[in-house]
């Protein structure tokens, strides 16, 4: 049991992360119907953008992290402007693979930069260990947990309850009726790429507190992928469940299966439940089911 | 206040739906727009609101002047701000939004002071049924309330003009009478002008003050609605009347022929 606990409090705080990185892709999903393959790579630029200002430069952490913010919305509204916005009306594939290159440009450019080298933050969450039910784990966890939370409930909120998220959940539905009713449709594409830059940003420093900022954190662009289909594409709360839910999952299986398989279960597990959601429940759990009045 | 001069619409840069299409919207009228299917008539809305370029379509000639500016080929929500809103065919509601935000979303884009809980309680008093189904999703809701819906929702960006495409379509008609009902009541006290595209003559030549009638892309008649009423043609063909006391054969009918004349 303690064990078990103690999986699953990685689990969940993994969980968290992941609904957080999965939320900037959903918003991208829902507002243009673009599947963004570069989240990932929002995630690593953050986690070494974060690295650079507080490690290198070694600015006080909330300095770094407005900075680190800003530096990412920037980023999304530049590819935005620059890479997207000119494909505007062509088919939707044509913007998808351009996504999909974009990944590949930055991974590259971030690995030519940085040599891909393992970098860590300096220390500021207490060390001291929390005991719950006889699991003990380190404060990492909790903090980190805490501020995705923070962060995801802070996203939900402004896209259910702000004029401009309103605005967003209305070109959602459609360009067209949305620019009817005086919409800025094109603005609100930038501002969801600004918006899922800066959230992938912070889930990339998030990790690199857990685990160290290294090339590895673009792969958490993959990851959003299992989560958002059990989710459903279009939907945040999706999002979040399916990001708890596959974080929980993952972490459980591997710390049950791992010894027995000699590792790589985390690796692999959300795959293995991305494929039979996709066999059984194509358009997740919380897909939009198109309303159709018979 | 809204003139057209002579417009021509290409879709796709070469189907040539509008063949110089002229028509005046003065302020504080309605006008009707009568015309048979595909005869260019939301083609013609959509020219005006900007709606065409989201379908590869262009006005390729002529004038379209909004108090004295030209709006041609201009971004939809750039018109819609400047107080032109079109309430487009087919009741599209935002369906996943319950009818409040349907509101909220149009509100805050037109450029004076807006006050949305004002304006909120402005279109609840136009269709207090939507007071009642606040929160009721809009996909949901029943053809009439849905055109309610999105006559509520061009209220709420301070129309001076509003375009109304085929707002009858579907509805029962009891229904389509509370409709034009609340059309007329929006033209006296919002001052809001319309240019009301219908199938249904009888019912826009009711409320209208002018008329045309389209037919294949140009404008064929037009004049004050009265007149228009009186038209034989247009009772022939829209009002689905024929001369009292005589039988209707299908000898007398020649439709191609009349038509023909109009097209000259």
């Amino acid at each position: 049991m303690t064990l078990f606990l103690q999986f699953a409090i990685a689990g969940i705080t993994m969980g968290a992360l992941y609904s957080l990185i999965a939320l900037g892709f959903v918003l991208i999903y829902k507002s243009s119907k673009i599947l963004n393959f570069a989240q990932g790579e929002f995630v690593l630029v953050g986690g070494y953008v974060g690295l650079f200002f507080i490690t290198q430069l070694g600015l006080p952490i909330w300095l770094g992290v407005v900075l680190l913010v800003a530096a990412l919305a920037l980023l999304g509204f530049v590819i935005e402007k620059l890479t997207i916005r000119p494909l505007v009306g062509q088919p939707i594939l044509a913007i998808i693979i351009m996504t999909l290159g974009l990944s590949l440009l930055i991974n590259g450019t971030v690995i030519c930069i940085t040599g891909s080298e393992l970098g860590t933050f300096p220390q500021f969450i207490p060390t001291a260990p929390i005991k719950i039910g006889g699991a003990v784990f380190s404060q990492v966890y909790a903090w980190c947990f805490g501020i995705a939370v923070i962060l995801v409930a802070l996203s939900t909120y402004f896209f259910l309850y702000t004029r401009y998220g309103l605005y967003m959940r209305a070109t959602a539905e459609s360009h067209e009726v949305a620019q009817s009713v005086g919409i800025k449709v094109r603005s609100t594409f930038t501002l969801a790429w600004v918006i899922a830059a800066a959230i992938g940003g912070i889930g990339g420093f998030l990790l690199g507190i857990i685990m160290g900022v290294s090339g590895d954190l673009s792969e958490f662009g993959l990851k959003v992928f299992p989560v958002v289909l059990l989710g459903g594409l279009e939907s945040i709360p999706g999002a979040i469940i399916g990001g708890m839910v596959i974080g929980l999952l993952e972490n459980v299986a591997a710390g049950y299966l791992d010894p027995l398989m000699g590792g790589g279960v985390t690796e692999v597990f959300p795959y293995i439940i991305m494929v039979i959601i996709l066999i059984f429940k194509p358009y997740g759990l919380f897909g939009l089911t198109r309303i159709e009045r018979i | 206040m809204l003139y057209l001069n002579n417009v021509e619409v290409v879709y796709s840069n070469v189907i040539l739906v509008l063949k110089g299409v002229s028509l005046e919207l003065s302020d504080g009228h309605i006008v009707a727009l009568l015309g048979a299917n595909g005869a260019g008539k939301s083609t013609t809305l959509k020219a005006i609101s900007g709606l065409l370029k989201s379908e590869d379509g262009r006005v390729t000639d002529g004038s379209i002047e909004f108090n004295g500016k030209e709006i041609k080929n201009g971004d939809a929500e750039k018109i819609a701000r400047m107080g032109i809103l079109q309430v487009m065919e087919g009741r599209r509601v935002f369906e996943q939004l319950n009818v409040e935000e349907n509101l909220r979303a149009a509100s805050g884009h037109w450029g004076g002071a807006s006050n949305t809980a004002q304006d909120l309680e402005m279109v609840y008093d136009y269709f207090p049924k939507l007071r009642t189904y606040k929160k009721k999703t809009s996909g949901y809701l029943s053809g009439g309330e849905q055109q309610m819906l999105v006559m509520g929702r061009a209220l709420m960006g301070h129309p001076k003009v509003m375009l109304l495409d085929e707002p009858s379509l579907g509805l029962a008609p009891l229904v389509t009478e509370q409709i034009l009902e609340i059309i007329q009541l929006v033209n006296e006290r919002e001052k809001v002008s319309v240019l009301l595209v219908e199938q249904n003559a009888t019912m826009a030549l009711s409320i209208a003050n002018h008329a045309y009638v389209m037919e294949d892309g140009h404008i064929v008649l037009d004049g004050p609605a009265e007149k228009l009423m009186e038209n034989e043609d247009v009772k022939e063909f829209y009002l689905g009347l024929s001369q009292v006391g005589h039988k209707k054969s299908y000898h007398d009918v020649k439709h191609y022929k009349r038509r023909k004349r109009w097209l000259g």
